[in-house]
């Protein structure tokens, strides 16, 4: 066969196991799981990354769904992106989700990219991660002692470092309900589009109540605007409120980018919600 | 390990390591070399083909993800009355130069077409994005696009 020798990873054994309880028993430190594949396998190419052992969860179906049930939304860790986009429950119920994913990579990218992959990975730059922190979102975790589900604001701890054990698989994401009349916006700065962000924020507003405003840039993972968010419930005005969000970043630029995107997603967000 | 994909109708089987990348069976395998292999890490587009009737880059798939399945490459762009009016549209209005990355935008823009048949300028720029030509500026695409949506809708 002509050419077949022609590879770019390091050598790996395969293995594509169909179900979850397949797949437990395969993974460790010397594995690396294969999602959609579209931050791995660049990193596959360029043999940045060298696993002994690729376990492919494609084959997977039984974590390949968007649902609602009693008014929360689970969404299964191997659902595309481009699903996620396509999901009219997704737009209607949690735009921000809507928002966000328009904003990763490009459609070729969303057709194979999934959900949980991308939670996952932790890019300190993916959109996902920030938005679901914002909105409150937990993951559920299993490996073959059991099973747990961490906050989104307690997943994350550095650039592509979660507190997932090497021994467990990412399942499904959990998205609480919103409060009714709740807004949201999502703001980002790329040098071109479909590029990773420098910066970027979210916010979700609730009438009257609580405000999540998550950075995206602002550190080596989604960062919560706690003073900005504060403000915003004390009835600071978004500029005021987005002023305070980012003052602990030591770039100038990623402050000054953080500050008026924040501005932006606030303003979106109050937009969004019905005046008292 | 020993797999079989469809691409354009026709299958092609051959023995694979599991790190063989989708873009290398296509061009190594099956000999089809019309889909180019730009940066090999998902940024440029080259590589964009079908799978399933979706857009995907095919190398940031491994060979044995596509098993079983079907792919479109711009191989099966062209029916038997010729060209398809993506490929006549982006000879028409100069919408490229080397060629080197057209088999991905073709391929990409013939399922966001198929998806989104009345797009406006803003949308197909945004379609456009995921795919990277160094030679047009882009403008020649654009326009061809909107040439080729312009003729598929029977406008």
């Amino acid at each position: 066969m002509a050419g077949a020798a022609l590879v770019k990873p390091a050598p790996f054994d395969y293995r594509a196991p169909a179900s979850v309880e397949e797949a437990l028993p395969l993974l460790g430190d010397d594995s690396t799981i294969l999602a959609g594949g579209q931050s791995l396998v660049p990193l596959l190419n360029l043999r940045l990354a060298r696993p002994e052992l690729v376990v492919d969860i494609n084959g997977i179906a039984e974590l390949d769904y968007v649902r609602e049930e009693g008014g929360v939304l689970r969404i299964g860790a191997m659902t595309r992106q481009a699903a996620l986009e396509r999901s009219e429950l997704v737009r209607r119920r949690w735009p921000l989700l809507g928002k966000a994913i328009r904003l990763v990579g490009h459609p070729q990218i969303r057709t194979r990219g999934t959900v949980g992959g991308s939670v996952a990975h932790a890019d300190p730059a993916a959109e996902l991660p920030v938005a679901l922190t914002a909105l409150g979102a937990r993951f559920h975790l299993r490996s073959p002692g059991g099973t747990r589900a961490v906050d989104a604001s307690e997943f994350f701890l550095g650039p592509l470092y979660t507190v997932r054990e090497a021994d467990e698989l990412l399942e499904e994401i959990e998205v609480p309900e919103q409060p009714d009349g709740a807004g949201s916006g999502f703001a980002e700065h790329a040098r071109t589009h479909g590029d990773f962000a420098t910066a970027g924020a979210a916010a979700a507003v609730a009438p009257g109540g609580p405000a999540a405003i998550v950075l995206l840039g602002a550190g080596p993972r989604p960062v919560r605007a706690s003073a900005a968010e504060e403000a915003l419930a004390g009835g600071a005005e978004p500029r005021e409120a987005a002023a305070l969000s980012a003052q602990d970043v030591d770039d100038e630029h990623r402050r000054a980018l953080c500050t008026e995107l924040a501005r932006r997603a606030i303003e979106e967000a109050m937009a969004g919600v019905p005046r008292a | 390990m020993r797999i079989n994909i469809e691409i354009n109708g026709d299958s092609y089987e051959g023995d694979v390591e599991p790190r063989t990348l989708l873009s290398d069976f296509i061009r190594h395998v099956a000999g089809m070399t019309g889909t180019k292999v730009g940066c090999e890490q998902g940024v440029c587009g080259a590589c964009t083909v079908q799978l399933d009737g979706e857009p995907v880059r095919s190398c940031l798939m491994l060979a044995v993800q596509a098993n079983g399945r079907a792919l479109r490459t711009v191989e099966g762009l062209a029916g038997d009355g010729g060209l398809h009016p993506l490929q006549r549209a982006f000879h028409e209005a100069h919408a490229l130069q080397c060629g080197f990355c057209t088999p991905g935008f073709l391929m990409s823009m013939e399922a966001f077409l198929r998806d989104h048949p009345d797009a406006g300028e803003e949308e197909l720029r945004e379609a456009l994005a995921g795919n990277l030509c160094r030679c047009t500026g882009y403008l020649g695409i654009i326009e061809a696009v909107e040439q080729a949506a312009r003729e598929m809708r029977g406008d």
